[in-house]
Formats: C-alpha cells, sequence, structure tokens
C-alpha cells in the first residue's frame, strides 16, 4: 500500500495545449494518505477518469509527477507501477476457471505454484466465491464477475493501489448495496489505499473516507462526506451533493448581514471579501424552516418522496427547496427563515464565510 | 377480433417452395435419376440400381481426386488461417491506416475468378509472367505446366493471395469488437504479448474464426476455376480436384451415371461437413 502524491498534475489530451481550456484535467495537487479510502465524484467529463487512468498509468501526464511512497512513478508502465484497476464493465478471462482467473496475474509474474495456491484460495474467501473456484468464468453473474477483477487485484499482496472505475454500473441495484458494503470491509479489514471514481454520490458518500469532488477538470474540494454537505467550498460542490442540492442565491453583503431582495439576513459571523464580482449565498434545503414568519414565499410545488416532503418555494425572484417533515404542516401564508447553522457565503463561487 | 384457424398461410410459403424447387430441387432429382440409370443414347434409359455407386466408391481416379482435394483444403486451411489471423493482428486500429488496409484487403475478393486464374496463369509464366521470369532468373527451373510440385505450389500461392483476405476480414472484425478495458486489465496483470493473444484475443475471435473455417474448407473442396485456368488439372492429373474430374467426367467423357454419382457422393461429403462445423459451433455457443 501507498501514499500517493500527486504532485501539480496538468493533462491535455490534444497536442499543444495553450488555455486552460485545452487541459482535460487543469491543475492537482494533493497528497492521498496510505490506506485512505478515496472517491473521485463529478459529473461526466470533469476529468475523473483522466486522474484515474494517470495514476494507473494507463495515461502519462501533460505535466507533473506522480509519486509512490515519494518515489517518482510517472514514467513507469503500468505493470511496474504495482496497482489493481477494476473497470466498469467486468473484465474476466472467458476460457479460465475463477481459480485461474485469480491466478493468472501471479503466474506472469512467475510466482510459486505452492505459493499461488495459498494466495488464490486466501482471496477467493474474501471475495465470497470460494464455492465457485473450478466453474468457468463466463458463467457467472456481473457482480461475480466484477468481484473477480477485484480478487485479480487482492490477490497480489504488493499492490500500491486498487483503483475503480465507476465498478457499479452494471451491476442490480440491490447487488450495489451488496458489493459497497464487501468493498468497505474490506478496506477496513486489510487498509488498501483505494480510489473509487464514480458520479453516483450516494456510492461515493457511503464507500469513502474522503470524497474528492472535481468539477472541470479540477479537484474543488476533497473532504468527508459531512464537510461536503455541511461547508461546500464551492457553490458546484453544493449543488452535486444533496437531493435537492443546495440552494445557492445572489446577495449584497452590508457589515453582518446578506441583503436578498429588500430581504436582511444576520450573518453567524460578519464576511468581508476583497473584491469579487459575485456574492451568492449557499443554503441547503434542510437548513431552511417555513412557518409563519419570515420572509414571505410562494408555493410552486410540493413533492412527497415518502420520507419528507420537498417543498418548491419562490422568494421574489428567487427558487428556493425546502425540506419540510413528512407530519409538519405548511401554512396558508408561509414564510421561511434560514437556520444560521447552515449558512455559507460565497465569492465568485469559492466558500468564504458561514457557520 | 376473431381468429381465424386454418391452413391458409401455408400459401405464403409457396413462392419459396416454387423457387426452391426450380434451382435446387429439381435439378438435384435429375442428377438422381441419372445417377440410377445408365443410357448408350437416344433418350434410351435402363435401370443400373447403385452400380455406379459401387463403381465410384471403388474407384481409384475418384480417391485420387477426394485425396488431392482433401490435401488441398488442408494445406491452404493452415496456411489462411494462421496468416490471416497475424495479419489481422497487426493492421491499425484506427486512423487513415483503417480504410487503406481494408481497401486492400478487399481487392483480391473483389476480383472474378477465372481472372484471378488468368492473373496467375500469366504471372507464373517463364517468358513474360513476372514471378516465372523472376524465378528462373534466380536460376530456379519453374515449370508449373510441366512439374506437379510447382503446379501445386502456383495453385496454393494463388489461393493464399485470393482468399485470405477473407480470413483478415473476419479475424478484424472480431478483433475490434474487444473493449479496451480488457487490454488495460491484462496490462495491470502484467500479461505476456502472447497471454494477451491466447487469453483474450483468441477466445474473441473464436466464432468467426469457426465461420472462417467452414467457409475456406467448404470453398476449397469444392475449387474449380482458378485451377482449371492455370493448371487444367494438369500436369497428367497431378491438380484435377474433384470438381474438374467431375466436370471432365460430365461434359468430357460425357459418362452421365458416374459422374451423377460422384456428384451425389461430393455433395453428400459437403453435407456431412457442413453438419460437423454447425453441430461444433451451436454446442460452442450452447457452452457460452
Amino acid at each position: 500500500m501507498a501514499r500517493i502524491d500527486l504532485n501539480h498534475i496538468r493533462h491535455a489530451y490534444g497536442p499543444n495545449p495553450k488555455s486552460d481550456k485545452d487541459y482535460a484535467l487543469r491543475e492537482v495537487h494533493h497528497s492521498w494518505e496510505d490506506g485512505g479510502a478515496y472517491a473521485l465524484l463529478g459529473p461526466s467529463g470533469c476529468g475523473k477518469t483522466t486522474l484515474l487512468n494517470i495514476i494507473s498509468g494507463l495515461i502519462h501526464p501533460s505535466h507533473g509527477q506522480l509519486l509512490f511512497n515519494g518515489q517518482d512513478v510517472t514514467n513507469l508502465s503500468t505493470q511496474e507501477r504495482n496497482i489493481a484497476q477494476v473497470f466498469q464493465f467486468p473484465v474476466i478471462y472467458d476460457t479460465m476457471t475463477v481459480y485461474d482467473n485469480l491466478a493468472f496475474p501471479l503466474r506472469n509474474r512467475g510466482v510459486a505454484e505452492s505459493e499461488i495456491d495459498a494466495k488464490v484460495r486466501e482471496t477467493l474467501e474474501m471475495i465470497d466465491l470460494a464455492s465457485w473456484a473450478n466453474k468457468k468464468a463466463r458463467g457467472l453473474t456481473a457482480d461475480q464477475k466484477q468481484k473477480i477483477s477485484l480478487g485479480r487485484g487482492l490477490v497480489r499482496s504488493d499492490v500500491n493501489a486498487i483503483l475503480f472505475d465507476e465498478p457499479l454500473t452494471v451491476i442490480d441495484p440491490h447487488m450495489k448495496w451488496v458489493l459497497r458494503s464487501q468493498l468497505k470491509q474490506l478496506h477496513q479489514r486489510f487498509g488498501y489505499t483505494m480510489v473509487y471514481v464514480t458520479h453516483d454520490q450516494t456510492e461515493a458518500l457511503t464507500f469513502a473516507q474522503k470524497v474528492v469532488v472535481m468539477y472541470d477538470g479540477e479537484i474543488v474540494q476533497i473532504g468527508t462526506p459531512e464537510e461536503l454537505f455541511e461547508r461546500p467550498k464551492h457553490t458546484f460542490v453544493g449543488y452535486f451533493i444533496g437531493s435537492p442540492g443546495m440552494n445557492v442565491m445572489p446577495v449584497k453583503l452590508a457589515g453582518g448581514t446578506a441583503q436578498i431582495g429588500a430581504h436582511q439576513i444576520q450573518l453567524p459571523t460578519p464576511v468581508t471579501p476583497a473584491d469579487a464580482k459575485k456574492i451568492e449565498l449557499g443554503i441547503r434545503p434542510e437548513y431552511v424552516r417555513i412557518g409563519r414568519s419570515g420572509m414571505p414565499v410562494k408555493i410552486a410545488k410540493v413533492e412527497d418522496i415518502g420520507r419528507h416532503k420537498i417543498v418548491r418555494t419562490r422568494l421574489e425572484n428567487q427558487d428556493i427547496a425546502v425540506i419540510v417533515g413528512e407530519g409538519e404542516d405548511i401554512p396558508a401564508d408561509p414564510h421561511i427563515t434560514f437556520d444560521p447553522k447552515g449558512i455559507n457565503i460565497y465569492a465568485d463561487s469559492w466558500r468564504v464565510g458561514g457557520n | 377480433m376473431e381468429k381465424t384457424w386454418n391452413n391458409k398461410a401455408w400459401f405464403m410459403v409457396l413462392p419459396v417452395l416454387l423457387l426452391v424447387a426450380f434451382s435446387a430441387v429439381i435439378p438435384l432429382m435429375t442428377v438422381v435419376n441419372y445417377s440410377v440409370q445408365d443410357t448408350f443414347g437416344n433418350n434410351q434409359f435402363f435401370w443400373a440400381g447403385t452400380e455406379w455407386f459401387t463403381e465410384m466408391l471403388t474407384s481409384e481416379r475418384f480417391h485420387a481426386a477426394l485425396g488431392r482435394n482433401l490435401f488441398f483444403s488442408f494445406i491452404i486451411l493452415i496456411i489462411e488461417i494462421p496468416l490471416g489471423i497475424i495479419i489481422a493482428l497487426n493492421m491499425p486500429r484506427k486512423g487513415w491506416g483503417v480504410p487503406v488496409c481494408l481497401v486492400l484487403m478487399a481487392l483480391p475478393l473483389l476480383i472474378p475468378w477465372n481472372v484471378v486464374g488468368t492473373i496467375w496463369q500469366v504471372f507464373g509464366r517463364v517468358d513474360i509472367g513476372l514471378l516465372g521470369h523472376t524465378l528462373e532468373r534466380l536460376g530456379i527451373n519453374y515449370n508449373y505446366v510441366q512439374n506437379p510440385m510447382h503446379a501445386w505450389f502456383t495453385v496454393i500461392i494463388m489461393d493464399v493471395w485470393h482468399w485470405t483476405s477473407l480470413v483478415v476480414l473476419l479475424c478484424y472484425a472480431g478483433l475490434v469488437s474487444i473493449p479496451d478495458a480488457f487490454y488495460q486489465a491484462a496490462k495491470i496483470d502484467g500479461a505476456s504479448r502472447w497471454a494477451v493473444f491466447r487469453y483474450i484475443q483468441l477466445p474473441k475471435m473464436n466464432r468467426v474464426l469457426l465461420i472462417a473455417v467452414l467457409l475456406r474448407f467448404m470453398d476449397s473442396f469444392m475449387i474449380y476455376t482458378e485451377p482449371f485456368v492455370v493448371t487444367g488439372g494438369g500436369p497428367g492429373n497431378s491438380t484435377t480436384f474433384l470438381s474438374i474430374d467431375l466436370v471432365k467426367m460430365a461434359v468430357g467423357q460425357f459418362d452421365l451415371g458416374p459422374a451423377a454419382a460422384m456428384s451425389i457422393i461430393y455433395f453428400l461429403i459437403i453435407l456431412l461437413m457442413s453438419w460437423v462445423f454447425y453441430t461444433v459451433m451451436t454446442n460452442y455457443d450452447a457452452e457460452r
């Protein structure tokens, strides 16, 4: 297992990148701890798969260095980096048995057959496929095939990291949950460094200790699921995480208050951003209260999703989503207030203050 | 609406039945008719029973032609299949090279068979052919008209030139259907070039290869035009394959009975081979 250092990595697919727009990955400079479980989360085309392929060595970055445990591996081939990767679609060797599939990476490295047998049997136990050892791999279900792909990584004792590229895409919904918790268990028991790419926030938040949110070729925030939820560093994180996403509205700051149209909101701590073009206030629907006092709103729609209701309101020209408990009433003359705990202030989309 | 139950739908297949009857069944039955009768002209026929079949099955001439044909099919299969795979593996996957290669590969397939024969007939001539002349200049006494070995060599090279493309195109289609992730996973697993071929590419090409083998076997087993144009079956009988022999017997000697018996045996052999291939292929699919 290894610590992964991403040292000013930039990547462009075209030959002569000039402006920032030409880069699929603008600049990534971070350290990922040994034994950490990281999820790379972001919409399609944000560069998360590019970053993963740079780590695995399938892509050579245009600029920057990649270090495993302090060693520069930027110019090493995929084999030499000793990583394991699970792809979006299960990759198995059709003609081999489950056992031979797992033995394959070890046999390629010339490991002694007795040692292979011990490792393979141990791995089969870990991924819960021991009773399938002698079956042909092609007859298996998608989730079992994905476990074989994972097993081919686990079987090697020296892997630096295990990378997952949206591994649950082709798995049935009820098996997704099972596989995810098995992954998490494996991580807790054996402490692998894991990097998991997904565009599904539930997957990212349940799997990872640290979620890396990417947007437009950049990492916008790395944090625990709680940090991402409570204090999104960028308005994109606010939108992207949570259902519905954060309410973001333009405001004017004056001392310790923020002004939305005709309404004044007391900020928990005063903020004075230098010279931003755009000041916004962000608040999650969970922190907006609906009642008989506060700012008057119109109700556009109420969506009852079972555990709670999502109330779509309009405050002057601003759409604001509110989450209301299942039993709570919505008054005929609704007003909303913002819980100060949930207020975040953004200057040019980046967080500058709040609770 | 009330459903109508009757057998009128059978009339719908009538046109097809008629077509098949005229194109296949009736000609075939004519052949069957000849094969069990003898004639001395004047359109008078005498019942011969299984006599022609016995004669054919014990005829050395038939055995020799069958042997030559099986040997020919065997030789071209062991050359064309591996060669086709090797070429397909080395063809580019993207860029301008793809259409160029595909067109080059498709060219031999587009040339009419008798033209292929003529090309090689001229190509191999010692006086004006590039191949024949070059070989002679190199000191090799090449003469496909008189030397059986040279005649075989020419016919085989011609078939390889003409038909390897088909194997290449089929294999290439199989290869491009393999997702990149397989190659990436193999890299990560540290697989050698050979292991990638053996465990990823070959299994994925399995089906198209079976089809390629089937097509090449059938075609080579029925080969007529090209060797007929180049060698005419000679020198002697050395390149007389089944179909050439059949035509000699039926049209040359006008032995209708034996020729009919021979074509039925020939037909049954091809049918048997097709059935074997079909069974192998469907079994393979069922296993998947």
